[in-house]
This record gives structure tokens, sequence and C-alpha cells, in this order.
């Protein structure tokens, strides 16, 4: 895997500290950091941090004491980290430091296709684009080789297409890079003032000039036969490799010139002359935005200035075909027949305790605003619970703001129900809730505590007290921050127990509404059914329906648990044994009790 | 060699394992393979797809119309990933029964060789059993002895086997 061969490199490279927030399509970075690690006896300080601040935070120290150090994260983690980020470019690092941020176009898993590559450029450092896993791996050590010759962090930017790709990958010894910290003071640079900002800023401006001219850079050249006369195509990234097979597939291998641009920003000086004079026809095949082609800065190109390019969603094969089509004025081929089907969506697990606290909540305050936030919990919005997705950990400060902009009004303001999961809480909830505490908001947030980052794949939280190497860590307890956070109004509930979590939220609502009221907590437990490490599920009940069901449907429309299912035949309800989890929660889901404990079922 | 491979199913039906065993067989034939799967919020439930390209290629996409080989774990997903099949393609569906596709009942196979979740690899077998692929059910079955926990060896084993059987 694309994600596996990164951090291959990474412990190859002798990296010293290596830090990540989990999110797709970067996940398994760390993780494989981790396992290579291990593999190959090398010693290395692994984490995952609370957020991509922290992370970035982390490995940028590591990388001032002259090690090697590397940080992992999706795209939108670096906006997280983007503070840090944006710095450290004029600071510079001593250490190879090496960002990995992990685009998604498409998106398959994130709130934005933004393109990391600008994000670099907007910073003001170089960023490499490989196009495929073997590639991503040999730019790890090109990235911690620019790093330290030039000081200066480096961005390797893979997409999902290469992270989640999987292909053969040569496997070296890792270096032994035996280097002890050695922190030199020197505020100028440090500490930089304001005083000192600008010249900093020069040395990026002239390391850039530097890194332009650097004739390892350059594009890669795959020479066409003339056929196609002052015609070149440039491509980076995934885009560049499906580019080769399109044009394999159309019988137009070796016909056109194309060049690879293996490093998007600073684009290479010399290939931005030699490409404007020696073309009259270029088109730029690139994911996600025109960074290539803004720096071309060149007229005659066509590409997302043009509209040839499509400048939203993934250059999958058949749009990069369309796009050489009609670059190359080729007889279009012919049209696929009707569009397919959307496929099954998502849904939460059999027996996920977020399901019983949503179904909760959505029964206890049908006209209640309930902003979410980001991990498998999203999925609420199947069963009405979650009205937002924003950002990690937008859901808590969403809430306050909705809840002012009611109050104010004067009229009842309503019920305004907050869903957070605990890695998320760990994130960026915390800065969140004293907010909403401290300015009087009046709201209950609830903490799906699933004692796990499940959505990623089951990365440890805080309050495990496990690090990433699986050693053992302090735990930071949610209940502590809570009641540190200045919340009188706490209630811990096993999120099972559908009963007991409506009489909590009733309690809270009029705690909010009371003469004191603030924000309320409950801190919905359930262990993660797919995670082993969480804890087996509390309850171990069978259930089947009776013949009192009526095939109204509710539990299939307002629960929707996998397993249960329609019953043709019957033409009522059905309980898919094999799917069944056995907690019971469904019960509660039935308007007519029709759907009961079996006491005569196998219980395991 | 060059073979386009799509394999499409419901998130937690193992089409990542399957898309690994198919990987790893095409290595141990000596083959360039390159992979590309779904992860993330789809894994839940939702329909998940994944492509294996044998032979000599630089981009792990399929395009629509290319594909020389669909594995389906899920029948509901024909009209979602059919498309990417080229005409004379061979689609093999999980199904209890599924007029005008080659189709296996790969759940019971799995469910009777003692291992419910095994029907990825009961569907592996039917296909090599069927001769669509790019090897044959020998190096697959070396693939899977070398790749499964020894705790599920034996019913994935056999869940493979009755797959083959079954194609006979």
């Amino acid at each position: 895997m694309g994600n596996e061969a990164i951090g291959r490199g990474i412990v190859e490279c002798g990296c010293s500290v290596a830090t990540s927030y989990p999110g797709t399509p970067a996940s398994e970075i760390l993780e494989s950091v981790v396992t290579f690690c291990k593999e190959t006896d090398s010693r290395m300080h692994i984490e995952w941090s609370v957020n991509e601040k922290v992370a970035y935070e982390v490995a940028l120290a590591a990388s001032c004491t002259g090690k090697r150090a590397a940080v992992a994260m999706k795209q939108v983690g670096l906006n997280v980290a983007s503070d840090p980020f944006m710095r450290s470019a004029y600071l510079g690092v001593k250490g190879g430091f090496l960002l990995v941020s992990a685009d998604d176009p498409g998106p398959h898993s994130s709130q934005t296709e933004q393109d990391s590559r600008f994000f670099a450029m907007f910073a003001k450092i170089p960023v490499l684009d490989p196009s495929s896993p073997r590639e991503a791996k040999e730019m790890v050590r090109l990235a911690f080789e620019l790093s330290e010759e030039y000081e200066i962090p480096v961005m390797l930017r893979p997409t999902t297409r290469i992270c989640h790709a999987r292909q053969a990958v040569p496997l070296l010894d890792p270096e032994r890079v035996a280097r002890a910290a050695r922190f030199e003071k020197d505020p100028k640079r440090w500490c930089a003032t304001p005083r000192f900002v600008t010249d900093l800023h020069r040395g990026l401006t002239a390391k850039l000039v530097r890194i332009g001219a650097d004739p390892r850079l350059v594009p890669a050249f795959f020479p066409g036969d003339g056929t196609v006369p002052r015609t070149a195509i440039v491509g980076s990234g995934v885009a560049f490799a499906h580019t080769l097979d399109v044009l394999d597939e159309m019988e137009l291998s070796g016909k056109v010139d194309c060049y690879q641009v293996k490093v998007p920003y600073p684009l290479p000086t010399e290939f931005i002359e030699s490409i404007n004079s020696g073309y009259d026809r270029i088109v730029v095949i690139e994911e996600t935005y025109p960074v290539i082609e803004m720096q071309l800065a060149n007229r005659r190109i066509v590409g997302r200035g043009s509209k040839l390019v499509p400048n939203e969603g993934e250059l999958t094969p058949e749009v990069i075909r369309g796009v050489l089509v009609k670059f190359l004025d080729l007889a279009p081929a012919p049209a696929p027949a009707a569009s397919p089907a959307p496929g099954a969506r998502p849904t939460l697990c059999a027996g996920c305790g977020h399901r019983a606290a949503y179904y909760a909540i959505s029964q206890t305050f049908p006209r209640g605003i309930f902003p979410g936030d980001i991990g498998c919990y999203t999925l609420g919005m199947n069963l009405g619970a979650v009205d937002t997705v924003h950002c990690m950990g937008a859901g808590i400060s969403q809430a306050a703001g909705f809840y002012h902009a009611y109050a104010q009004d004067g009229a009842e303001f309503p019920t305004v129900v907050a869903t957070i999961g605990d890695s998320t809480f760990f994130h960026s909830g915390i800065p969140a809730l004293v907010n909403a505490v401290s300015q009087n908001a009046r709201i209950i947030v609830v903490i799906l505590d699933n004692a796990t980052t499940a959505m990623t794949g089951h990365q440890p939280t805080p309050q495990l007290g496990t690090t990433a190497s699986g050693e053992q860590g302090r735990p930071v307890f949610i209940r502590d921050i809570v009641r540190a956070s200045g919340v009188s109004f706490l209630r811990e509930v096993d999120a099972y127990d559908v009963q007991a979590m409506t009489g909590i939220l009733r309690e809270a609502d009029r705690y909010c509404r009371g003469g004191d009221g603030g924000v309320a907590v409950i801190i919905a437990s359930s262990p993660c059914v797919l995670a082993a490490e969480a804890g087996a599920p509390q309850a171990v009940q069978a259930v089947r329906i009776s013949e009192e069901c009526t095939g109204c449907r509710e539990c299939l429309d307002m629960f929707e648990c996998p397993a249960i299912v329609w019953d043709e035949g019957a033409s009522r309800a059905g309980i898919s044994q094999g799917a069944c989890n056995r907690c019971g929660v469904c019960v509660s889901a039935c308007p007519i009790q029709a759907i009961v404990i079996d006491q005569e079922g196998d219980p395991a | 060699m060059r073979q386009r491979i799509i394999i499409s199913g419901r998130g937690g039906q193992g089409v990542l394992t399957l898309t690994r065993v198919l990987a790893e067989a095409a290595m141990a034939a000596g083959h360039e393979v390159i992979t590309t799967e779904t992860h993330g919020m789809a894994q839940r439930g939702g329909a998940v797809l994944s492509t294996i390209k044998v032979g000599l290629f630089h981009g792990p996409l399929i395009a629509p119309g290319e594909a020389e080989v669909g594995l389906f774990l899920h029948a509901d997903n024909l009209p979602v990933h059919g498309h990417y099949l080229r005409s004379a393609a061979a689609a093999i569906v999980n199904a209890v029964n599924l007029a005008g596709h080659d189709f296996v009942d790969a759940e019971r196979l799995a469910a009777l060789a003692g291992e419910s979740r095994a029907a990825n690899l009961a569907l592996l077998g039917f296909a090599a059993g069927k001769g669509v692929l790019f090897v044959g059910a020998d190096l697959f079955e070396q693939t899977i002895r070398k790749t499964t926990p020894a705790k599920y060896l034996e019913s994935n084993l056999a869940a493979f086997r009755a797959g083959i059987e079954a194609a006979r």
C-alpha cells in the first residue's frame, strides 16, 4: 500500500521522531512506521498526537535538534496545522523534516478536495508529487535530503489513489543515523520577532530560487516520435500515471511528448522556459488545482483556464481520456451506457452504541437542532440526529452559535444537542467546550465515547493510555477535562441503555433552561463493536420479532440497524441473526413492542 | 499477461482481503500488479470497489468498459459497478440465483466450510475454478496459506475449495 511504502521510507531514512493524527487517506502511514520499526529493530519516538497542529510542532522541534523527523496527516489536517506550518517555512529546519499531506480528489472521505500543493506554494516550501507507491517511497528519501540541504520543510503530497494503491516496492535496510539531540539556541531564528522576519523571508525566497534550479528536480521526459509536433502533455501525480495508461489504451504511447513534473512547486525554472518556448499546444493534467498551470503562466495552455480539464472532481482515466480526445482532436469514444446506480449508503454497524444514543436524542427532542462532528457518528445523519457536519470539533461551537442566535430573539430557544466522538473531543472539542461554558451557552453536549478512533482504523485515544507503539502511556480522562472546563452538569451513561439516556437528556434540557443553566455534558459510553481492544459490548441478548409486528417499517426507517431486515414473505420485519450483535437496543425502537428479547435465543 | 479485475461488494464483506490475495498471487506469479481500494466511511456497509491491474500499467484505476473480470460479492452492486466491465468480460456474482450471470451462493459455501466470513474466498475459488483469472487455483491456494492466520486457515481453505468444486 502507498501508505506502507511511505511509512517504510520514513523508517529506512533513519527518522527519529514520527507523529500523526489519523485521517483517511493518511492513517496507515504512522501504523506502518510502527510495524517497520519493530521489524527492523529501529528506535523511534512514534506518536498519535491529539491533533495535527500538535503533531506538527512535536516533529518540528525534534528536527530543530538536528534529528530527522516526519509528520503525516490528511489534507484538512494541514488546515489545523497551518499555523506552525506557515512559520516553519520562514524559520527553516535542521534535521530533515518531512511533512506528508495526503489529498483526496473526489473527494472520497473528506470535507473538501483542496490541493495541498497550493498550500505548499502559499507557505513557500517545496512539494513532491508521487505518481505511484514506489515513487512515493523514493520521494521520502529525496524529501529528507532536500530538507537537510536547504534547511527547509519538504512536503510529500500523495493522493488517495497513491495512499491506497498497492504495488511491489523494493525494501532497503534502514539507515542508522546516529545523531545526538543538539538544540543550538538562536533567538533571532527560533524566536524571530517581526524585526528579524523580513530577513528570514528573504532567505526563504533565495532558497526557493536555488531549489528551482536544482538539476535533480527536473521533470521526467517521455519523448514522442514527432507524429504530433510541437504538442506537449504535462502531468503530475497519479493523474500522470493514468494519462500514460490512457495513451496506451488509445494506441498513442510514444507519439506525443510527455513530461512528468515531480516537484510542482517551485516548478523548475528551466522547465518553464523550455515548455513555453518549445511547444504551441500544451495540456496540463494535475490534481486538484492548477498549481503547475499557473506557474507556467502561458495563455496557450489548455487546461483549467480553458475549461478543457474539469476544475472539480477526480481525474479518473475516463475523464483524462475525454480531455485527450479533445486536445488531440480525435474522434470521441462511444458514450457510456446509462449512468450507474448509486451504491448502498454506509450505515452504523449492527450493535453500534452510537445508534442507541442517536435514537434516544432524536426521539426525546423531535424539534431539536443537532450539530454533529467528524467520525463514524457522522452517520447519525441517517437517523435524523445529525444536522450539521463541518470540520473537526465544530459541533460544540456551532451548538453555542445556534443557541446565541436563537436566544437573542427572546422566544423559547430550541434544544440544541451537539454530538462529538471521544477522539474528536481531544482533537479540538476541548477549546470549544471551554468557550461555550464561559460564554453562557445553554446547550447539551453528548460525548460519544467508544474508546477508540473507529472511523480511521482504531487508533488509541489519550484516554486509553496506550501509545502508537503499544507501550504504556498516561491516560487522560474525558470526565476530568469536562469538569475542569467548568461544566457543572455531567452525567455518564451506558449508551445501550436507551431508557436511562432518555431520562438524562430530559434532565439535561431542564438544567439548560433553569435559572442557573449552562452547558450540560453527557458521556455516552459503548465500546466500538469492531475494536477488540475497546472491550466487549456490555449487553448480550438475542432478539426476535413477534407475531405482533404490523410491518409499519418504523424500526427499518428510524433505527436503520443492518441486522433488521424486511421479510418479504411475511410482510414484516425480521432479524438477520448472522448480522445481529445481540445488543437488544432495538427493543425500544418498536412502537408496539413487537421486538422482544428471545429467552431461548443463542446469547453468544 | 495483462488483466484488469474489479472486486465489488459492501463494506465488511472482505473486499480488501480479496484484493490482497489477488495482488499477492500476481506477484508470486512474477507479474507487475497495481491495485486500489476503498477506505474510510464507505467501509461501514456502503458499496465499495477495488481494482486490480495485472501486467504493465502505471495507474491503479480502471475506466468504464475496460475490466476483463468482475467479482461481485453483492448482486445489488451489478448496476452500481457493472459498467466497468467490457462487453466480453467474465462477471462472477455471489448470489443464490441470478439469471444471465455466472453465480454461486458463496455465503452458503462459506457457512458450510465453517467460516461464514470467508464468502469472499469461496467466490474467488469459483472464479479460479471457472478459469477466468490470470493464474490457476493452485497459486491462489498457496497465497491463502501464506496470508491467512493459522486460526482461520482450515476453514478459509475449505471455503476456497468449495468454490472451485462448485465451478465444475
